[in-house]
């Protein structure tokens, strides 16, 4: 039971993780310095979770004795994130877009998480969703402000919406082991958060003037371990000091 | 139970807390801030517990180092730190002499309590200049140089600032 745990808090710590380094590419060449610091706090935030999770998974698992073996020594098909989480920034308007899209998800999942009957997972939702509550409020003020903004600024996001919408629901579909945590009142069946979540990314993009795709078919697979081609990449990044330099410590 | 032995050690450990910077704002200690929770004797040693303000803050570890450095060299050996979520940080506990500190190093103390929750609707706070006190502000950044902080602009004096935000 334990080391089933220990894989859900990965599971959750993985999106945090990819999406943290991800944002992490952007330090230095942000679009405005402004921005670049924002993008860059954001990460450090996700990364601060990540921790939490994986220090918490160490002490739960069969597998992993210490956080940097789960974050920097497992396979490919051993990371659970999302695929949205993924994505290259590409420009502004798709970093912003994901992060937004993201955002809204991340909190209400953490909203739900804070009722956990297990106590330390409780707490670390208790903490993060305070960081996560202005993430928020930053990533929707700018597509607000972008998606109503110019006749540039528009296109920009439409287009950046139109790509990212597909990998919206993925955040949503429940894996197995979402629904048996949700069974036993520690983790969350994201399928219950769908509604509101759809609800309220709707109505801010309908706020921010942008069409709201209407896509058949959406991503999958990220929780089973398969990824999109983007995936390789950032793994050979993140993994690159520990695996030339295994137990390398700061 | 604390004996007295304890109870004055635990004291003297408080006296020397408060001589340890946060290694960011090196104007209020970590007392000030918030971020020791307690101290306490168990188990044979005196325990000193401590928690983050943001979950990735960088200081942290530095903050643990600078408390273990500041007690041994004051001969105190028997003792650990530990590090605690429960209950998550929150700017109100920084104390109000830590705020006009920090308002005279440069830095505009959080203007609310955290239980106010109107910034869920986009009400923008008043947040005063710690150079000339206008009200006359303008925010240019949510996040500023450290993620508990935020850059704000004066009017007036045309100064830019960081504001400690409300967390």
């Amino acid at each position: 039971m334990k080391n089933k745990i220990a894989k859900y808090l990965i599971q959750l710590g993985d999106n945090c993780l990819i999406l943290g380094q991800r944002l992490g590419e952007l330090c230095g060449h942000g679009p405005a310095l402004e921005i670049d610091i924002a993008l860059t706090n954001i990460s450090l935030d996700l990364l601060g979770q990540t921790r939490a999770y994986f220090q918490y998974a160490a002490e739960m698992s069969d597998d992993f004795d210490n956080e940097d073996q789960i974050a920097f020594l497992r396979k490919s098909s051993d990371y659970r994130n999302c695929h949205l989480t993924e994505l290259p920034n590409t420009d502004f308007a798709h970093t912003i877009i994901r992060q937004f899209l993201f955002d809204q998800y991340h909190q209400l999942l953490l909203t739900d998480l804070m009722n956990s009957n297990d106590e330390k997972l409780k707490a670390i939702a208790t903490k993060s969703i305070k960081e996560v509550n202005y993430h928020l409020r930053f990533s929707k003020d700018w597509v607000i402000r972008l998606g109503d903004g110019t006749e540039t600024s528009k296109v920009k996001m439409q287009e950046a919406l139109n790509t990212v919408w597909r990998y919206t629901e993925e955040l949503l579909r429940p894996s197995e082991l979402d629904i048996e945590m949700e069974g036993l009142g520690i983790g969350t069946n994201p399928d219950q958060l769908k509604e509101e979540y759809f609800e309220k990314v709707k109505s801010v993009l309908q706020f921010a003037t942008l069409e709201i795709p209407e896509n058949k078919f959406f991503g999958k697979g990220g929780k089973e371990g398969v990824h999109t081609e983007h995936f390789g990449y950032i793994l050979s990044d993140l993994q690159y000091m520990q695996r030339t330099y295994p137990n390398q410590q700061w | 139970m604390v004996n007295t032995t304890q109870k004055a050690e635990i004291d003297k450990i408080y006296k020397i807390l408060e001589t340890i910077p946060d290694p960011e704002i090196p104007v209020i200690n970590v007392l000030e801030l918030g971020i020791v929770r307690d101290v306490d004797f168990a188990d044979g040693q005196y325990v000193i517990t401590i928690t983050p303000t943001y979950s990735g803050c960088p200081a942290m570890e530095m903050i643990e180092v600078n408390i273990k450095a500041g007690l041994q060299e004051n001969g105190i050996d028997n003792f650990t730190v530990k590090t605690t979520l429960t209950p998550a940080w929150t700017t109100d506990w920084i104390t109000d002499e830590a705020k006009v500190k920090l308002k005279e190093y440069g830095i505009a103390p959080p203007v609310e309590k955290t239980s106010d929750t109107s910034w869920i609707l986009n009400e923008e706070k008043t947040v005063p200049c710690p150079q000339c006190d206008s009200t006359n502000t303008k925010l240019l950044s949510q996040f500023g140089s450290t993620a508990c902080k935020a850059l704000y602009k004066c009017n007036d004096c045309l100064e830019p600032f960081d504001y400690f935000k409300c967390h």
